[in-house]
């Protein structure tokens, strides 16, 4: 393959290109979510879900068409027309500005963090495994922390924008209960990087780094840190449930007592970018979750890229090696977004006490002693 | 390129801090102010300290301002007129940009910065974790303690403020 045309072409081009690449597909990963979503919801409570819609011109095609039908494909891109195309009304009693910024502000920050985040893994000429992503920063995961906290922006002003009381009070609850798992979040990833962060080291708080400590030979090198730190992987699991707004934890909406939550006076084109931005954080959050406990691009734990790659000697051909781990690594975050759905049609939603509770007075302590427990190992680990 | 990002961000910089002063509506000025950290954040890019970056927008931008625009909904759901400057605010104000204008103009007329030392100190404090840490606690160790010290008494505070001794006085 003769890839240099490609590498011919000036900087600025290439790095807009491939920026454009990974939003196209991430961005169709995140919509199909919402057919996902609905598909899964059917399956756990023992439905066919959506499987009627067809257009009238494909409708005689065999096969392939009644599968997709019962997919329900169709009805995705259904759905997608009829949120461009709808009448998408302001109500009078809003502020503009912020009512049309809100919408906006929620895409910027889940398309923005995934520049960050290294998604797969290849050898060049020198023999070097080299990440996959568009920058590779040494802060990464802080860099990740830090856009993605400003999403909180984007629900707050919904809230207050709709100057109604059902938004707002999504917002407020949201708004505090996304401040308040931030802490716990922070504060369980720090162990992984005590561990990282071997003394003489560097220091870096990369993600690409954290993979490639988890893909050392021998019992330790080779260890996920799921199993090493699991309190860590669980206190970041349950605060990402909360970071995404996703059941139990889903204040923002709970429609139950709120109608919609923050967006109960959206509709059509502007209620979708909201859900869009939801699915995108969920996909960009389960990847960072797969980089630090879950091996990222490493098939089995013990067994990584690099052995599968001499076993199908793949060393020399980094645009194969490249689709293998990328596949890898995709198939683990759609596996996790699969849980986050089953999850979501499991348990019931928290009450709003029950949230700040389980948030201040259960995972903070449990992510502080996790995190002084690992202080203490490792340095009695270095020690002796 | 650089030079030209630096004073476009300045300029932005500058601008949204003027008008976090001047808007009206509370709302308005909390969004100025974040778009001013933002805007300093990138300043920090620009001088390789991506981690001062991160920080900053993790911190301010990500949970103070967010904070604030929190406070001005619960206290007002219309994001409140501002009441005009009292008498005393005027004075303090034109006080203390008075100062920090001599301040400004006295560095730039009789400051000595040595360009050799300025150019090699820029990338190695906030670029790299290792050594910005490592700085935290030997140079810096003193400021951090006092900073560390003040915060601790400004949450005491809060929590003097915000919790209701109503048991207590009764028993009174």
């Amino acid at each position: 393959m003769d890839l240099s045309i490609y590498f011919n072409l000036p900087l600025w081009l290439r790095l807009a290109i491939q920026g454009a690449a990974v939003i196209a597909v991430l961005f169709p990963i995140a919509a199909a979510c919402s057919m996902a979503e609905r598909k899964i919801s059917a399956w756990i409570q023992g439905r066919p879900g959506p499987n009627r819609t067809v257009p009238p011109f494909l409708a005689g095609i065999p096969i392939i068409v009644p599968i997709l039908q019962n997919l329900g494909l169709f009805q995705l891109a259904a759905d997608g027309g009829k949120f461009v195309f709808k009448e998408d009304p302001i109500p009078g009693h809003v502020n503009k500005l912020y009512f049309v910024l809100a919408p906006i502000l929620s895409m910027i920050p889940a398309l923005t963090t995934i520049s960050v985040v290294p998604f797969g893994a290849y050898f060049d000429k020198a023999g070097e495994l080299v990440p996959i992503i568009l920058a590779n920063v040494d802060v990464g995961l802080l860099a990740v922390f830090a856009v993605a906290s400003l999403g909180v922006y984007a629900i707050i002003l919904a809230g207050w924008a709709s100057n109604s009381k059902y938004p707002f009070l999504g917002a407020v609850r949201a708004s505090a209960q996304l401040i308040s798992y931030e802490l716990s979040m922070t504060l369980s990833v720090l162990p992984v990087f005590l561990w990282v962060n071997v003394p003489g080291g560097m220091g870096t708080l990369s993600l690409f780094d954290v993979v490639q400590s988890q893909s050392q030979p021998g019992l330790w090198g080779g260890m996920w840190y799921v199993f090493l730190m699991p309190v860590s992987a669980f206190v970041f699991l349950v605060a990402l449930f909360a970071e995404t707004n996703r059941l139990p934890f889903d204040m923002a909406e709970c429609e139950a007592d709120l109608v919609g939550g923050f967006h109960t006076e959206y509709g059509a084109f502007k209620w979708s970018l909201f859900f869009v931005a939801e699915y995108c954080h969920m996909i960009v959050g389960s990847a960072v979750f797969v980089l630090l406990f879950l091996g990222g691009w490493n098939p089995l734990p013990w067994i990584p890229l690099s052995m599968v790659s001499d076993w199908l000697s793949l060393g020399d051909n980094p645009v194969l090696l490249g689709a293998l781990a990328t596949v890898l690594f995709i198939g683990k975050v759609l596996f996790f977004i699969f849980f986050f759905m089953w999850v979501r049609w499991t348990l019931p939603r928290f009450r709003y006490d029950q949230v700040m509770k389980i948030g201040w007075q259960k995972l903070l302590p449990l992510s502080i002693g996790n995190l002084v427990f690992y202080a203490v190992v490792i340095a009695l680990l270095e020690r002796f | 390129m650089a030079p030209l990002l630096f004073y476009l961000l300045s300029a932005l910089v500058l601008g949204t801090a003027l008008l976090v002063v001047t808007s009206k509506n509370a709302v308005n000025s909390a969004m100025f102010f974040l778009i001013s950290l933002l805007g300093t954040a990138g300043l920090f890019v620009l001088l390789d300290a991506f981690l001062l970056a991160a920080v900053l927008v993790l911190v301010y931008a990500g949970a103070v301002v967010a904070l604030f625009l929190f406070i001005i909904m619960l206290l007002g759901m219309k994001g409140g007129e501002r009441p005009p400057l009292s008498h005393f605010a005027v004075l303090a104000s034109v006080v203390a940009a008075a100062i920090l204008g001599v301040g400004v103009l006295s560095f730039v007329k009789h400051g000595q910065i040595t360009a050799s030392i300025a150019d090699a100190a820029v990338p190695a404090t906030g670029a790299v974790l290792k050594s910005y840490s490592a700085q935290l606690f030997t140079t810096y160790l003193l400021p951090v303690q006092v900073v560390g010290f003040l915060l601790l008494i400004a949450m005491l505070g809060v929590i003097v403020l915000s919790k209701r001794f109503e048991g207590m006085e009764e028993s009174k």
